[in-house]
């Protein structure tokens, strides 16, 4: 006898190319807003998808203010040795981190993340950042929030908040990290779940 | 992975991915803060019962970066110089609640024995045992090589192997545990490996190793090398006549001023000049040498911290009750 299987529920759609680059569009705008201009202005992104977020932000950023030079404002923030469940999970390797020149000490520091969920990556980032220096004030930025946070973390910019049942995956793809077979790929997906 | 033992085992994967995680790791060193909390609450045992300084402080150094706690254990002055068995230390260091065990053994084989044993239930890394393994020195040497050739290729050094790259090693091959490693995991990384030696000093054996051999160390640079890493004539372990005086062992095998400057002639501008440590300067490398431009010896030693906190943190950081299957993506 077969065993009975759930079907398998259709992945969905939730955001497109176009959904993600206004959305994009519109953080970048709200970053410039919040903090004044683009002064002391840097943006971290955290592996893997922060970090391709980071860069489109920034470009978004010097086309609205030509004195910004996007490269010089853009880094990579890795936190994998700062997790709170290295030894609960399997080993991960680490990341590149990757600091602007101007290095972050009395900077405006953005974190920006793909998806914010239970908030501990966000907690981890938190502490790297620390250890690298002292920023001014450190805002967040994140694609998607979908809720189910886990630690009094919330983010000062969202792309979109998503409702979702913890059953399911929130799938960010980007042409810079998953392209599928050559396909350049950016959409934001939902799966599983019932 | 759950020990590090040899680097006959290791696989390419494997051996690359030590090698990435080491090249995080030596960022750590240039930081604001020179440490990392990914191993806070992890103890981590140097169980030495031979002699070593450089391996010992350099495992320490690597622990502390990650935040491990130490604790060192020499055999001289310990129980073990009252004839306590390795079975009966380990089962101590177990009792302590050790997460990982460096040892360093006289014996072949001893952390071979401790990690296929119940006596301890702690990854194991192999710091030097006898005249078999010496793992972690081979993978600092792999690193500074890879360093190297991917700066002069002007590549990525991140997922790079050292295909291609053409190394002679030179001197006591018979006794080095550090010559066997290299031998095994520079083959797996695609370098051309070339072990000259004076015949006395070569094991029994040696033709079957995945390399070349050559009892004349100007005809090797003659025919172009990119690294001649020099290995220590070992004094403690000469309990016979393998050659006929230091002088001339020294003018044969040694790396001297004539070979340095036969470096430049044969136009190897790039060739570099490695040695595990500790030297002896004057027998298998002159002070010119060890001393010139090309010499490694240094970074050899730096980079060394980088390979021992990316080995610790590769075999202590993950949950080791269930083997390691694919990287979970998380939010």
């Amino acid at each position: 006898m077969t065993p009975v299987t759930q079907a398998p529920v259709p992945a969905r759609v939730v955001l497109n190319q176009a959904d993600i680059d206004r959305a994009l569009t519109r953080i970048a705008h709200e970053i410039l807003e919040a903090n004044k201009g683009s002064q002391d202005l840097v943006l971290l992104g955290i592996p893997r998808r922060g970090y391709p977020l980071a860069v489109r932000l920034a470009q978004k950023i010097a086309a609205a203010d030509p004195a910004v030079d996007a490269s010089a404002i853009v880094g990579q923030l890795d936190v994998t040795m700062f997790r709170d469940d290295l030894s609960s999970q399997p080993t991960r390797p680490p990341h590149h981190t990757q600091l602007p020149l101007t290095g972050i000490d009395n900077k405006v520091v953005v974190l920006i993340d793909d998806v914010l969920y239970s908030g501990r990556t966000i907690r981890a980032a938190l502490d790297a950042l620390v250890d690298l220096g002292r920023p001014r004030i450190v805002r967040l930025a994140v694609l998607i929030d979908r809720g189910h946070r886990e630690l009094p973390i919330r983010a000062d910019h969202v792309g979109k908040n998503l409702p979702t049942s913890s059953a399911e995956k929130v799938r960010v793809r980007l042409e810079e990290t998953d392209a599928v077979d050559g396909q350049a790929v950016n959409e934001v997906v939902i799966e599983g779940g019932a | 992975m759950k020990h590090l033992l040899s680097t006959e085992d290791l696989s390419l994967a494997n051996a690359v991915r030590i090698l990435d995680t080491a090249e995080e790791m030596s960022t750590v060193g240039e930081r604001e803060v020179k440490k990392l909390p990914a191993l806070r609450g992890r103890t981590v045992v140097n169980l030495f019962f031979e002699d070593s300084t450089r391996t010992r402080i350099s495992f320490e150094a690597a622990a502390k970066r990650l935040s491990a706690d130490v604790i060192n254990f020499a055999a001289k002055g310990s129980s073990v110089s009252k004839g306590e068995s390795l079975k009966d230390t380990a089962q101590t260091l177990s009792a302590m609640g050790a997460d990982a065990v460096v040892i360093r053994h006289w014996a072949s084989g001893a952390p071979h024995r401790l990690a296929a044993t119940d006596w301890i239930d702690a990854a194991v890394i192999n710091a030097g045992d006898g005249t078999h393994e010496h793992p972690t020195q081979a993978l600092l040497d792999a690193f500074t090589m890879r360093r190297h050739w991917t700066r002069l290729s002007g590549l990525p050094s991140t997922g790079a192997d050292l295909r291609g790259m053409r190394v002679a090693i030179a001197g006591d091959v018979l006794h080095s545990r550090v010559a066997r490693s290299n031998v095994w995991l520079l083959r797996t990384l695609g370098a051309d490996v070339t072990l000259v030696a004076p015949p006395t000093l070569l094991p029994i054996g040696v033709e079957q190793w995945p390399c070349s051999i050559s009892y004349d160390m100007d005809e090797t640079l003659e025919k172009g090398v990119d690294a001649v890493m020099m290995l220590r004539v070992q004094g403690e372990r000469m309990n016979a006549s393998f050659f006929p005086s230091t002088r001339e062992y020294s003018r044969r095998w040694g790396f001297d001023d004539n070979r340095l400057r036969a470096l430049d002639r044969l136009g190897l501008k790039d060739t570099i000049i490695m040695h595990p440590g500790p030297m002896n300067r004057g027998l298998e490398i002159s002070a010119a040498a060890a001393d010139s431009p090309r010499s490694t010896v240094l970074a050899q030693v730096k980079n060394g911290v980088s390979i021992r906190m990316a080995a610790l943190y590769l075999l202590l950081s993950g949950d080791t009750r269930e083997p390691a299957t694919t990287l979970k993506e998380s939010n």
